[in-house]
């Protein structure tokens, strides 16, 4: 919740302060919360696709984009295109302008990667899953299992490649690849299969028994309430639509699919273990979330000027104060959050009282 | 409890019929056997009892299954969850979860358990299973008979009444099998548990087994007593072997009802009236030349020590065996002789011009050293056996039929159209070792070659390895399997937490080690007998 809202924010706006402050914000929380996990090391890789994006989002604007403003940086050469493509424009002059419009845009995109990255480094995805209405529960096993096969997939690349070595061929090139790629998949599906069996004889997907009808209406307001939460959340998210018939189609867009997620969860017999509390605290981060939402809108209602940087004339944006308020309030998490369940062996690890890690010893056979 | 009725199942496509005709019933409370050749149908039984076959796997299945008065014709496997744990082969593919704790509740959470109850049983079934101190672990970093044990608790918190086990112990060190077993034992007979399980390696169960049930090669099922089933059956742990040599009656079972019953015999023993004995597995001629010198090798992962200083020779016509715990670095040893790793310090020199090794070109490595890895499937390509030999005889620049021709010398009359992946796996390792040795390296390096073999595989393999050390060739085994390694090597190495424990004779290192000593060793303490053969031909002709 807290990573959508600073998400959101993100979006609205183009101003790179207001930006730079959600992503220190961010990185903070991160950096204060962060579980000793595997899951928990994607916040950099997060960082490192948004960089890429912004150089991606640069190298287009240079080659492709069309000039804004005067302050000329370099010029270089115009490719000459045929006529039907008169509308793009190859090489010609940079301006400064432009290339501070496309990074600060290319930096909002890169923002709201790094705020997935922060949700997925603070939460497991199988805590993610026992926190799933159960209607959609078994959706939610078919992605966490997805997940977890895709380091297997790597682990078991790294085999047959062994495997090939020592058959004496290379793995060098498109051949190698291919060679190695046919194991790996089979083994992939070998796996599945085993899983799916394992799962089966275990009891998953046993389900009440519940009347046609209602079946039927649930598949029909849980889709209905889908789309309708897209439609709204387009309107809410792209300033370009009004704000008015966004609103109101995501709201009723979220009651429909949460009536058709409780009516489908009715069939679903299944119980929680230890299913995580929803207390004070995590109450205190979403709302942390939305407040920089929240913050980011009200300053754009009251300044929209404020949200985007101004290329021409060239200026230092100003930051608007609601905003930077509401951000700060995000910051609150990095205090607030509600500890983890730490494993017993990281807790002994962190007290210092037992100096060798035990979890090597495994991966070494 | 559970009751088959003149059961045949067919799988579509098959030719014939993968169980015959099986009438069967086992009581509440039985702890009973499941033994067979590989590949004779024991899985199809197994999961017939929870209705995975036929309704995941699709195949007829005639006649009637019955588990605890319920029907698997109209119950599928998630309907039986409640009265029938499945534990599948590998415990890592059936895991859903990622901790410990979380796959216990798992099954119960299927089934819909009040959560106050869930997190009783959790509780109840760490203790039983001594779980308790890894409860947080992540799955990954469990050892291989921990993960067993959680495979096991994660099916029993559902409370079924029934316990289904695929070869349970067959990846793990002796050690980390006593630990499964004494599990499974504490379950019949402190829960009344019936358990129905299959194991290759009987030796280390037959003896906690009430009943054994015997699939024949056809699909039909013997079953009765153990010692009347194994009087007759084609495979057999040495005890016994040495019981029918000896034509003790009644059948030993274990060391313990074999020593009770050799006692006289033993006492009128003395082992200078053997005119041969000792080991008889020794290599053919004396080790001659040095074909690897792995000078005080290191080999680290991160932090983390796999190997640690390890110095050996190895010479041509050797067989060595290397033991040891999972995770005590044997698979990194390996994999460092053959380039796979980089030795952080130490100098690895291997094959008969002593080279490094590390970085080879792999067609230039295959002279040098071979190793057949764990998963020995991963080295096979093709679609036919055939061109999979082809493609050999080309990786190693050999003579077109070179590979086949070791392979009928290993496995003869293997048809070559046939799918590598439809191999048994005797053939298939057989085939791996003719790709292997197409190259004809000096060096030829094992990783658990014998998983998956039953005995008469495996003395088919024992007498491949001793063929290729007369040969000239020098072998190198990692290995848990203590039989196999009484009956083929001639120098055992053990090595703990990276390092050598013991390096020598087989005879010394072994014997004298309760965890590694194989059973006929145990009975004829404190005489230095290794195998079957051996010690019967002693006890017959060094007895008055």
């Amino acid at each position: 919740m807290w990573a959508i809202g600073l998400a959101v924010a993100a979006s609205r706006t183009t101003n790179p302060l207001i930006l730079g402050l959600i992503l220190a914000v961010a990185a903070l929380v991160v950096a204060a919360r962060k579980p000793d996990a595997p899951w928990s090391r994607s916040f950099s890789v997060f960082l490192k696709l948004g960089l890429f994006v912004i150089a991606i989002r640069l190298v287009f604007q240079v080659v492709l984009g069309s000039p804004i403003g005067d302050h000329v940086f370099v010029t270089l050469p115009v490719v000459p295109l045929p006529e039907w493509m008169a509308s793009l424009r190859l090489g010609g002059e940079i301006t400064w302008e432009s290339i501070i419009f496309a990074a600060c845009d290319g930096l909002r995109l890169a923002v709201l990667l790094a705020c997935v990255g922060a949700a997925n480094s603070l939460a497991s995805p199988s805590r993610l899953l026992k926190s799933m209405p159960p209607a959609l529960y078994e959706v939610g096993v078919a992605v966490v299992v997805a997940m977890t096969f895709a380091p297997q997939l790597v682990t078991d690349l790294g085999r047959v490649r062994e495997a090939r070595r020592l058959r004496g061929r290379s793995n060098k090139g498109l051949r190698g690849a291919a060679g190695a790629a046919l194991p790996v998949l089979e083994g992939a599906l070998d796996r599945a299969v085993t899983l799916a069996a394992a799962m089966d004889s275990r009891g998953y997907g046993r389900t009440g028994q519940l009347p046609a009808r209602v079946r039927h209406l649930t598949v029909a307001l849980v889709l209905g309430g889908l789309l309708g939460v897209c439609i709204g959340l387009y309107g809410v998210l792209s300033a370009n639509a009004a704000v008015v018939t966004g609103a109101p189609l995501l709201l009723l867009g979220v009651i429909a699919a949460c009536v058709g997620l409780w009516l489908g969860g009715r069939r679903s017999i299944r119980t929680r273990y230890r299913s995580d509390p929803w207390a004070r605290p995590e109450w205190l981060v979403s709302a942390a979330g939305i407040a920089a939402t929240v913050g980011v809108m009200i300053a754009g209602v009251v300044n929209p000027v404020s949200l985007t940087i101004s290329v021409v004339p060239l200026e230092w944006p100003a930051l608007p104060p609601i905003a930077l308020l509401g951000i700060l309030l995000a910051a609150l998490p990095a205090v607030v959050a509600p500890p983890l369940p730490m494993p017993a062996a990281i807790r002994r690890r962190s007290g210092g009282l037992t100096g060798v890690p035990q979890t090597a010893v495994g991966a070494s056979s | 409890m559970i009751t088959f009725e003149d059961v045949t199942v067919t799988y579509t496509d098959a030719p014939s019929p993968s169980l015959r005709n099986v009438n069967l019933e086992i009581q509440e409370g039985e702890l009973a056997l499941l033994v067979g050749r590989t590949g004779s149908g024991k899985s199809t039984l197994l999961r017939s009892i929870n209705g995975l076959v036929p309704h995941f796997t699709g195949g007829l299945l005639e006649g009637r299954v019955t588990v605890a008065g319920r029907d698997t014709r109209t119950n599928p496997p998630r309907e039986l969850a409640d009265v029938v744990g499945m534990v599948p082969q590998d415990p890592m593919s059936g895991f859903v979860t990622d901790t410990v704790e979380e796959e216990l509740a798992y099954g119960m959470e299927a089934l819909g358990i009040h959560p106050q109850t869930m997190r009783r049983r959790v509780e109840d079934t760490l203790d039983l299973l001594g779980l308790a101190e890894i409860r947080d672990r992540p799955l990954l970093s469990l050892s291989g008979g921990q993960r067993q044990r959680t495979a096991i608790g994660s099916v029993l918190t559902t409370n079924p009444s029934v316990l289904v086990l695929d070869e349970p112990t067959s990846a793990l060190d002796p050690g980390a099998a006593e630990e499964v077993l004494a599990a499974i034992q504490r379950l019949v007979f402190d829960l009344g548990l019936t358990v129905l399980m299959a194991e290759h390696r009987l030796e280390r169960v037959v003896q906690y087994a009430d009943r054994v049930v015997a699939i024949e090669t056809d699909g039909s099922v013997v079953h009765g007593e153990p010692a009347e089933v194994l009087a007759s059956a084609p495979v057999a742990p040495p005890v016994i072997e040495f019981g029918r040599r000896l034509g003790l009656s009644p059948l030993p079972l274990s060391v313990r009802d074999a020593r009770r019953e050799t006692a006289t015999l033993r006492r009128d023993f003395h082992p200078n009236n053997v005119v041969t004995g000792g080991i008889e597995t020794t290599a053919a001629q004396e080790p001659t030349d040095l074909v690897a010198d792995i000078d005080h090798v290191s080999v680290t992962y991160g932090n983390f020590v796999a190997v640690n200083d390890i110095a050996l020779h190895l010479r041509r016509g050797e067989i060595v065996a290397l033991m040891g715990r999972n995770g005590s670095g044997k698979s990194t040893l390996l994999n460092t002789m053959v380039g796979l790793r980089k030795a952080s310090l130490g100098r690895v020199q291997i094959g008969a011009t002593l080279a490094n090794p590390y970085g080879m070109e792999g067609g230039e490595l295959l002279k040098h050293v071979g190793l057949v890895p764990q998963e020995a499937g991963d080295m096979l390509y093709a679609q036919t056996v055939t061109g999979e030999c082809a493609a050999a005889d080309r990786d190693a620049n050999a003579e077109p039929g070179t590979a086949r021709a070791l392979l009928d010398q290993f496995a003869p009359g293997i048809n070559g159209e046939t799918h590598p992946r439809d191999l048994s796996e005797g053939q298939r390792l057989s085939l791996v070792l003719a790709v292997v040795l197409a190259a004809k390296p000096p060096v030829l390096l094992l990783d658990e070659p014998t998983r998956g073999l039953d005995y008469p595989g495996k003395r088919n393999f024992t007498r491949v390895l001793q063929e290729l050390a007369n040969d000239g060739h020098c072998i190198m085994l990692a290995t848990h399997d203590v039989e196999l390694v009484a009956a083929t090597v001639s120098r055992v190495i053990i090595i703990a937490d990276g390092e050598v424990v013991a390096d020598g004779p087989t005879k010394d290192v072994v014997a004298s080690s309760p965890m590694f000593a194989p059973q006929i060793s145990k009975v004829m303490r404190p005489f230095p007998f290794l195998t079957v053969d051996a010690a019967v031909a002693a006890l017959q002709s060094g007895t008055p």
